[in-house]
Parts: C-alpha cells; structure tokens; sequence
C-alpha cells in the first residue's frame, strides 16, 4: 500500500483472529496517550505505545527564555512534582552561573522535594487504585495527598506549580510556624499511609491479581534502561539520592527500598515504601537545618552563562531525571534537554505486555511509574 | 446573600403557589379523573350499601370520603395493582432507588467523602432524579453501522426480564405477581436471558469494546450460573418443594442458611457475579474496555439498562431472603390493627366518622413484608459493602474460580443436604 495508515487506523480483515484495540487517548484506562494493542481472544499479542499526545516543546521553549524565566515552564511537564523537575535544572544554572547556595536553602530544598515526591507519588497511587477497580484506593491518597498540598502551599504559596527552586537557592523562606505543622502533618500521614497495607497492599485479590504479572527480570531492567522504582523493584540497588548525593542528600538518614519480584505488585509497592522514607527525610532534615540564615543568593539582573555545558542528575518519583544546559555566553541557554524517567519506563512496556492478558494491561501500565505528560515534554 | 434566592420578594411567591395551584387542578382534571376512571374499569367493584358501583358511580368518594376505602381495597386485589404497585415494579424500583442512594452515601462514607449532598437539600436525597431527568434529556446516540433494531430493544429486553425476575418473589404470604408451582426452575429460566440480552446488545452496537464487554459477560454469566442452580439445589431438597412460597413456608422455624451454609456462601458469590458487581465487574472494567458492553448506550437507554441493573440486585436479593433466610417469617413485630376504629369510628371532634370496611392490609401480610423487607435490606447491604474493599479480579481468576471452587462447593452442599435428607433429620417427614 502506497498511502500506508498508521497502524490502529487500518482497516482489518473480520476473518483475522487479531483485533486491534485502540486504547487511548479518549479511554478512561490510558491517559494522555494512545496504546495499540493487538489481542488475540484475552492475549495481547502486540503493543504499540504511541506518546506524543501532549507535545509541548519544553525544552525548545527553554532556548529563548533567560535562566530565571525558564523556570515557571520548565515544571509545567509534572506540575504534581514541580519541585523535582526543576531541580537538575536548578543545580546546573547554578554550576553554569556560578552561584553558592546557602547552607539553609539546601535543606528546605530536600524539605520542598521531598514533600513533592509524596503528592506526586500519592496521585500516582491513586490512579494505580482506579485502574484495578478499587475506588478507596482512589478517594484515600487523593484526600491524602491535601496534606502535603496544604504544606507545600504553605511554604511556596501554590498548591501545584510552586517554581520554588530557583539559581541561588528557593523563592522565599519557610514561614514561621512551618516546623511544627510539618511535623503534625507528616505523623498523622505516617499513621495513614499504614492503612494503605489494610485495605490494598495486603488485598488478596490485589496480590493474586498484580503478582507474577509483567514480571521484568533483573538484566531486562538493566538493559532496557528504566529507572527508579521500576528498576529498584527488579532488585537493582540505584537511587541518584545515595548514588550521586546532590545538596544534603548525602547527611540524610534513609535507606533505598529494593524488592527482588520484579512484577507488577513489587512495582507497586516500592513507590509506597519509599513515601514512609521520604516522611524520614523530611524529619531528618528538619532538625538538621540550620536554623536561621538566608535562604537564597542574589544574583545579577541577567546573568550569563560560560561557553560550556553541565549535565546533572536527580532522583525525582519517576526515577532519575536528568538535565544537560548547554551554554554559549549568552543570558538564554542554548540548548536544554530533560531527560525524564518516564519515558525511559516506558520502553519496557512493549516488551512486558506482550502475552499478557488484556486484563493485566491497566496495571503492568500504570505500575511503570509513567507519567504521559512529562514522556512528551 | 445566597445564590440560590437572591431576593425574595412575596409577590413572586404568592404567584409562583397560585401558578402550582393552577397546574395542579388542571393536571387532576386532565390527567388524574380520566386516568383514575380508566383504572376504575378494570376493578371488581364492591357493593356498599346493598348497592354494586359502578365505575361512574365510585367517583362518588369525591363526594363521601368513607367510600374510597372500599374501592381502594378492591383495586389491591386486581392483578393491576399487584403488577405495577405491590408487590411488583413499584416496590422493586423504590428499593432499587434507595438501593443507589444508600450505595453512594455508604461508599462515600467509607472513602472519606461527603457523596451526593446538594440536591434535595437534605444529604442529596433528590440526586437520584437529577440524574433520571439528566438521562431523559440527553440525546440518543446509536453507532451509525449498529444494528439498530436489536439495539433498540436490548435495554427494554434487559428491563423486561428483570421485571419478569421480580414478578416471581413472593413478599408476604399470598403476595406474589406470579405463583409458579415450580418457581425454582421459573428463576433459572429468567436467569437464563440475562446473558442473550447481554450478548445481543453488545453485538448489535458493531462496536469493538462492546463486543469484548459482552463476550466476557456472557463467560461471567454461563460460569456462574451453574454453581448458582447447583447451590440451590440442596434447600429444594429439604424444603421438598420448587414453589418459592412452598420453600418460606419450609421454613417457619428456623432458616435453612442453618443448615446449608455452605450453599448460601456459593449463592452469594454467584449473586455478585451475575449482578456484574466489583470484585466481578469485568464486564464493565472501565480501565481496560471503557464500559464494557454499556460502551454505546448513551441517554435514556443506558438509563434503562442501570434500572434493569438494579431491578436484578433486588431480585437476587430477595431469592436470598426467600431461598436461605426464611423470606416473610419472623417474630410478630407489627401491632395489631385498633378494633375500635370499625366499630366505634374516629371520633374527629364534633364527627364521629365511622369508615366500613378496614383494616385494609391485616396484621400477618403487614408483619410479613416488614421483615422481608428487613431481610432483603440486610443481604442488599452485604451486596453493596465489596465495592469499597475489593479491586477487580481477572477474567481466568474469575473462570477458575466460577468451574472449579464454586461447583465443588455447591456438590458439598448437595451432599449435605442429602445426608441430613436420609439421615432423617430435616425434610419432608424429618424430625425437625
């Protein structure tokens, strides 16, 4: 055929045993994007991840903004994780420009990130819930999640899209009361987020269901190159926190969570178990902080980068994030490239769904820890 | 200020009551006389004062209230009545509706959310029926390659056979629409058109998701329906009766889920699966297949299709009732009708009104139907209650489970039932 259709558009013989299901982008199960899925009787015989719905062009969007301006865009990709899709970015303008951060920034960095990471993780769990049916597993992480919102909003004034971090440390200090608050709201979450085992983890069904599904082997992980806790739920021990220590990382206390299943369930559960670290890095970091002090270095009206470029890594709640800033003496950088977890997560779901049942499709998806609108950019 | 009434002013309220007023009269003298005169025809009509009335002449309780409580006692003894009011359509949609109020407040309840709360002032008791007038208005879409015909008739047929299903429960001793001799095997025929509405609906909407909703449907149904048969099967052999009446009249001293535990659990799951609700709403799984075999029904028809939905859970829950825990029968609760109203009337004042004729319902019907209603209510609840706590299982597990575990359990309650049979303990000529 000349006039090739892309595939999901072709027509289909009806005497062909394989139908092709176009799942997405207007499909309750699929998010911003399409799937083709080619099922034969319940068997997923082919998958086709077809991204790209919400193309923004981010990173060519960065080239014509200055370092201050690009960063109320830049976290538009994951605006429930807008702290940490910053942060590469932060650190290499700061590296590029040449800027010491104070010692108090630092940790209320860790501090805004990390609270970030739980709202991020907690709509992530909430739809994970969904996708099996399982609408308290829906409702209890979104209401939830309003805690470290109200937190979140407390510290950087917005609910969702913060732009807190800039070049030279954060936006504005904590408010007064901020420590006490932080402190009631994170052990009142620490009490829930053990109900969680009570209601989902430890549901029969949930087990019999997500267990032994999509399971992605050690090397696989490895070679297919995903990341965070898809990988760690594989039995790789890699976070960029303990691997590469950005900022305090490296003085806090908490430990890499590692499952060996590398299923469906482990995936699951691993961005769970890191939620309960995060609750002790926020603690850690509030009675290590430096109790007055500035918070940020001013910088020059327009600064400008030198004639090279840095590339710097995070660990975000999709796995690590990377960004290169490429710089050619000029207030705008010349080039910036995110390098996101999801998409990197994403690669292995042809290869996990195919043979899989079509019922398994919502949960080996969702448990990639892929969010569709930062894979786009 | 509220939103709602910015400003009140007594001139508009005073016109918008003389405005109700006025539809109301016409609507009673348009609508309501000749409505009530065509119903009034199908009466057997009674005779009040050595007089037989006629429908022209019944419309005389306008003029002597104490008239209308014969007639009204006639028109419960028509067929009519028990068809479209009691024990038929009427009480099962109006349970069918609490059913979907109490459904969402529960499950809001359990969630940490408030649920339907503004309609109706008090907790959203009227969302119900912003959602049935939000369903009448939309439009009708029908896919354009669909085969209309059948896809016309699906939702009535789906409806249709529900109501059928509920036509054969038995509420209160002699309250039934249709007494069948073997209304067992009545319930299995019913049954068995749930699954060609289902696979007829979703064919005919030529539509891939549809398609795939109603093949595992049919699946769910087939595989559920033989473990359900089989878990019945050990009470009609105690009971020694297929009528649904004979079987609660079995059962005046204790109920047979007593004995038969095991075949009350297998009926239970069968109920959920049939009734396509979470742990088992794979054919509805939104997140895989949209909606399943509802996929194209848009408007009224996906209307009817949830009020078919919920005419068959109170069916099935009301077979429970009927099958295990011993339908109508229970303690007297009801009070006893004053006899005083007959004989000395109602003394109203300076009026003494004395009405012939009462009491309307007697004292056992009345006693009967409340605790069959209490019954159903209880078992409806333990229906609903899964949806909060289980995700959905898997079309193999759901396989696995319907032909392997539920058959090898509803065989050993077979077998139990057989032994307490032969060992002469319960049973037609038992001790018990």
């Amino acid at each position: 055929m000349s006039t090739q259709l892309p595939p999901g558009l072709q027509l289909e013989k009806v005497d062909e045993r394989i139908m092709t299901l176009n799942v997405g982008p207007q499909h309750p199960g699929s998010g911003h994007m399409r799937i083709i899925v080619q099922i034969d009787g319940d068997y997923i015989v082919a998958c086709d991840p077809d991204p790209g719905y919400v193309h923004r062009g981010e990173e060519k969007m960065a080239e014509y903004r200055n370092y201050i301006t690009n960063i109320p865009h830049l976290e538009r990709p994951v605006i429930h994780d807008s702290c940490n899709i910053l942060y590469p970015y932060v650190l290499g303008a700061e590296e590029l420009l040449g800027i010491e951060v104070p010692e108090r920034a630092k940790y209320v960095r860790v501090i805004a990130a990390e609270l970030n990471r739980c709202v991020y993780t907690l709509y992530w769990l909430a739809i994970y819930g969904i996708f099996l049916g399982h609408s308290t597993m829906f409702m209890w992480p979104t209401g939830d999640r309003e805690l470290f919102i109200d937190l979140l909003e407390k510290l950087t004034g917005a609910r969702v899209t913060h732009a807190y971090f800039i070049p030279g440390g954060v936006r504005n200090d904590m408010p007064a009361n901020f420590e006490d608050v932080c402190l009631r709201q994170v052990g009142y979450f620490e009490k829930r987020i053990a109900e969680y085992a009570d209601v989902f983890y430890d549901n029969p069904i949930l087990i019999s269901r997500t267990a032994d599904t999509g399971i992605l082997s050690r090397n696989d992980a490895i070679r297919l190159g995903t990341t965070g806790s898809v990988l760690r739920a594989s039995g790789v021990d890699y976070d960029v926190r303990k691997k590469e220590p950005y900022d305090v990382y490296d003085s806090m206390d908490f430990e890499t969570n590692i499952l060996k299943a590398g299923d469906a369930y482990a995936r699951s559960k691993v961005p769970w178990l890191d939620m309960m670290e995060s609750c002790r890095i926020i603690r850690d970091a509030l009675s290590k902080m430096p109790k007055s002090g500035s918070v940020r270095t001013k910088l020059k009206p327009n600064p400008k980068g030198g004639d090279t470029s840095v590339y710097k890594r995070v660990e975000s709640g999709r796995g690590a994030l990377g960004c290169h800033i490429v710089s050619r003496k000029k207030p705008e950088p010349y080039r910036v490239k995110l390098s996101v977890g999801s998409f990197r997560n994403l690669i292995a779901m042809p290869y996990l769904l195919k043979g899989e049942k079509l019922g398994n499709m919502p949960s080996v998806y969702w448990s990639l820890n892929y969010w569709p609108v930062e894979a786009d950019r | 200020m509220s939103v709602i009434a910015p400003t009140f002013r007594l001139s508009y309220f005073l016109r918008s009551i003389l405005d109700n007023v006025f539809w109301i009269i016409v609507l009673v003298t348009l609508v309501g006389i000749p409505a009530i005169q065509i119903v009034l025809f199908y009466i057997e009509m009674p005779v009040i004062d050595g007089e037989l009335l006629t429908p022209f002449l019944a419309l005389t309780w306008l003029a002597d209230p104490s008239r209308a409580v014969p007639i009204i006692k006639a028109l419960m003894y028509t067929d009519f009545f028990r068809i479209a009011v009691f024990p038929g359509f009427g009480l099962a949609a109006l349970l069918a509706a609490g059913t979907i109020f109490v459904e969402r407040k529960m499950l809001a309840k359990l969630q940490l959310r408030v649920g339907p709360f503004y309609c109706g002032k008090v907790e959203g008791i009227l969302q119900l029926m912003g959602d049935g007038l939000k369903l009448i208005s939309k439009e009708i879409i029908i896919p354009a390659k669909a085969d209309k015909p059948i896809f016309w008739l699906a939702p009535v047929a789906f409806v249709g056979t529900a109501a059928a299903f509920v036509s054969l429960i038995p509420v209160a001793p002699g309250w039934v629409v249709a007494d069948v001799d073997l209304g067992v095997l009545a319930v299995f025929a019913v049954i068995g058109f749930f699954p060609i509405v289902t696979i007829l609906s979703a064919w005919s909407a030529n539509s891939k998701f549809p398609f795939i909703g109603g093949i595992r449907a049919l699946h769910q149904m087939i595989s559920f329906e033989i473990p359900l048969i089989l878990s019945l099967l050990g009470v009609v052999m105690l009971a020694g009766t297929m009528s649904l009446t004979g079987i609660v009249e079995s059962q005046d001293f204790f109920p047979w889920i007593v004995f038969l535990p095991v075949g009350a659990i297998v009926f239970f799951i069968c109920i959920l699966a049939e009734l396509e609700r979470i742990p088992f709403d794979l054919p509805e799984a939104e997140s895989e297949i949209v909606a399943g075999w509802l996929t194209e029904f848009s408007g009224m028809m996906y209307g009817l299709v949830q009020l078919g939905t919920y005419l068959k859970l109170y069916a099935f829950a009301a077979l429970f009732t009927v099958m295990f825990l011993g339908g109508w029968s229970g303690p007297m609760l009801w009070p006893p009708f004053p006899e005083e109203i007959i004989t000395d009337g109602i003394q109203l004042g300076p009026v003494t009104a004395t009405i012939p004729g009462l009491p309307i319902l007697d004292q056992a019907m009345l006693n009967g139907v409340l605790w069959f209603l209490l019954k159903t209510v209880a078992v409806i609840f333990f229906i609903l209650l899964p949806r909060g706590v289980f995700p959905r299982i898997r079309i193999d597990m759901l396989l696995s489970l319907g032909w392997y575990k539920l058959i090898g359990l509803s065989f050993i309650n077979i077998f139990i039932a057989l032994a307490l049979l032969y060992a002469g303990v319960l049973g037609p000529g038992g001790m018990i």
